[in-house]
């Protein structure tokens, strides 16, 4: 049994990796944005897994706030009795039209999605090589693997991010760190939903499937769905005019 | 339109759909709009009392879920529809039945409560005691009432996962109609299959099965394991399906079963849900796709109401892989709710030329027997007929009027069949 605290719990994936890992048996405590939400989440999960009413956990935490961070997870570990895992899939999305037009917006993406959630993960990461190590299952996104039209400053946050968690890899990995950095492809959620959904998009359990997979074999790296590692795989192979060209 | 949260993404828009196994176009956009909402992320459980077996949850929880999680539990959905690939507020809309109608009603039977958000904005709490009469507008009224959020319905349950069924080889309609009827005062459910095609003396012949849930004793210990799911993988050219090809499946089907009555136990997928199995399974019907046509004869109409109706669909060579007939109980709360009591028969039609023309000669005898058809199967009905076989619809819209004066709530069906603006 793993003890999980997956911050991002109420929507999404998110959701579907909680529910998840309730479902087989280990114990969760939840990190969003709303507690009221979160309080909604916490008793689907209850009534899902089978636990009693308020055995899971809540706590806010918005990766907005990067100064709650430490007592957010301070609380779930006093809760959790130290917790083994740590599930990261929130952050913010626009596309890019938008985020052209708002600068504002664009500032508040690159610093939730690249330097808070890097911060988050620097708390998180600190508590569980304290204890001899532990998981750290990060979403970071295929937009972060190559210069791509429709996501230039979304893609560059989660590149960054995608770098982090890479670095941290190979610098704690002898310490008992397993880093697990999930670059989900299209996938079918409320963050996406006004987008027009590309062949070979996903659903958000069916990523969550792969992704708990991914963190019982320690796997670094996850594509979900699958298909995407080729896709990229030929995205990334692509020459600067080819790029320049295509709307992808 | 998608998202977790479904009264900020109900606002401006017409309707809401849920996993879209109606087969006409209920859950479809009328022509003049672009977006319906989706609800299938708003899928949270918000209770289950243990005491009572009232399940709350919000609109976008499917069956699926449902089926998976609380029948190891020792509970399940008082009325089941044919497929678990639906969600909540589509079982309230639609008003589902199923083969235990007879005794258990509609699903709105064992609706407790219902959260909408109307046309106004307002979000409105609506159960038998409260705002009645939109609870009953609700119930059946296909969505047309206001964006169902969050549904309470009561479980049941039921002694164990496993199904103990009984089946039997029927010669002609006539004898089927009177085995449903037996049955049903023993059996909690009942439902037939009969072969569309025979005529004369053979015709509407076919298997009864019978079925309760089986008890411990006679029940594997184990779960059922998850049936495997077949794949259909592309559209299969239309003479797959062709008068031939049912001509042999419906003979092969009907002497398969050798002996006249068998017993055993059964798989509760295969009992209620054999088609999900077929994964994309409409794709056997080819790039025209299928429709279907339900409808209820009412027992005033008589024993000789059913044949009656068979014989327009034969004389039309009207021929139909999947025919399912039932006997139904008293009709429900939904004020639109299909089931009344009489002879239900349910066709699979593969989309042709002449289909439209085949659904008004079918829709004729349904109107001369004093019936009605169900709207959740419906794509090509005319609204005259519907009107000539619903009197109900003037109470409906009258309800619909109190709660959406400007006629902001509409589908594709609505536009059809009730005369919206588009």
């Amino acid at each position: 049994m793993k003890k999980v605290v997956v911050l991002g719990a109420t929507k999404g994936m998110g959701r579907a990796m909680a529910r998840r890992l309730a479902e087989r048996g280990d114990a969760l405590f939840l990190l969003g944005r709303d507690a009221g939400d979160l309080a909604m989440s916490a008793r689907d999960i209850e009534v899902r897994a089978a636990r009693a009413e308020g055995s899971i956990g809540i706590a806010p935490c918005d990766l907005e706030r990067p100064q709650d961070f430490a007592s957010a997870l301070d609380v779930a570990d006093a809760t959790l009795g130290g917790f083994d895992t740590v599930v990261v899939t929130a952050g913010l999305f626009a596309t890019q039209d938008k985020l052209e037009a708002e600068p504002d917006l664009a500032r508040r993406l690159l610093t939730a999605d690249f330097a808070n959630t890097v911060v988050f993960c620097e708390e998180a990461r600190r508590r569980l090589l304290a204890r001899g190590g532990g998981t750290l299952c990060v979403f970071s996104s295929v937009a972060g693997e190559r210069g791509r039209k429709p996501v230039v400053i979304y893609g560059a946050a989660k590149a960054g991010l995608t770098r982090y968690l890479e670095g941290l890899d190979h610098r704690f990995h002898d310490k008992g760190l397993r880093v697990i950095c999930v670059k989900p492809g299209f996938v079918r959620t409320g963050m996406t939903a006004a987008l027009k959904p590309p062949p070979f998009s996903g659903e958000p359990d069916a990523v969550a499937r792969d992704v708990v997979r991914a963190i019982d074999r320690g796997q670094p790296v996850v594509y979900a769905p699958g298909i995407w590692r080729l896709i990229m795989l030929v995205i990334r192979m692509l020459p600067r005019f080819v790029m320049r060209k295509i709307g992808f | 339109m998608r998202s977790e949260d479904l009264v900020r993404i109900a606002a401006g828009r017409p309707l809401s759909r849920g996993l879209g196994r109606s087969y006409g176009d209920s859950s479809l956009p009328a022509a003049g709009d672009r977006e319906v909402v989706s609800t299938v992320l708003a899928d949270r459980i918000l209770s289950f009392d243990q005491d009572t077996g009232v399940l709350r949850a919000e609109a976008g929880l499917s069956l699926d879920d449902i089926y998976r999680l609380f029948l190891p539990r020792g509970w399940f959905v008082p009325v089941t529809p044919g497929t678990k690939f639906v969600t909540l507020g589509g079982m309230v809309a639609a008003d589902v039945h199923g083969k235990n109608h007879h005794q258990a009603g509609c699903f709105g039977a064992h609706v407790t409560d219902i959260k909408l958000r109307v046309a106004d904005g307002r979000v409105v709490n609506c159960s038998p005691s409260v705002e009645r009469e939109l609870f009953r507008a609700t119930i059946g009224g296909m969505g047309l009432t206001g964006h169902i959020i969050q549904v309470g319905f009561k479980m049941v349950r039921v002694p164990s996962p496993w199904i103990w069924q009984e089946s039997e080889r029927v010669p002609n309609i006539e004898a089927f109609i009177a085995g449903l009827k037996a049955a049903s005062a023993d059996w909690p459910m009942t439902a037939g299959w009969i072969d569309c095609l025979s005529s004369g003396p053979k015709m509407g012949r076919g298997i009864l099965l019978k079925s309760r849930w089986a008890i411990p004793d006679e029940a594997p210990r184990r779960f059922p394991r998850p049936k495997r799911r077949f794949t259909i993988p592309f559209d299969f050219p239309q003479f797959v399906l062709g008068p031939l090809s049912i001509r042999a499946f419906n003979t092969l089907f009907y002497w398969k079963h050798l002996r006249r009555k068998q017993q055993r136990i059964v798989h509760p997928e295969s009992t209620f849900y054999p088609l999900d199995m077929l994964w994309h399974w409409n794709r056997m019907y080819g790039r025209r796709g299928l429709t279907q046509h339900q409808c209820v004869l009412p027992n005033e109409a008589g024993a000789g109401a059913a044949r009656r109706f068979l014989e327009v669909l034969v004389a039309r060579g009207g021929a139909s892989f999947l025919c399912v007939i039932k006997d139904c109980g008293p009709e429900g709360v939904g004020m639109l709710s299909f089931p009344r009591p009489g002879i239900s028969i349910a066709l699979d039609i593969a989309v042709r030329k002449d289909t439209p023309a085949l659904i008004d000669a079918l829709n004729e005898c349904v109107v001369k027997e004093g019936g009605r058809i169900y709207l959740a199967k419906d794509a090509f009905t005319r609204a005259e007929h519907f009107r000539a076989m619903d009197p109900r619809i003037e109470e409906f819209q009258r309800v619909r009027r109190i709660w959406d004066p400007e006629g902001k709530l509409r589908s594709a069906q609505s536009v059809r069949l009730l005369g919206d603006r588009a």
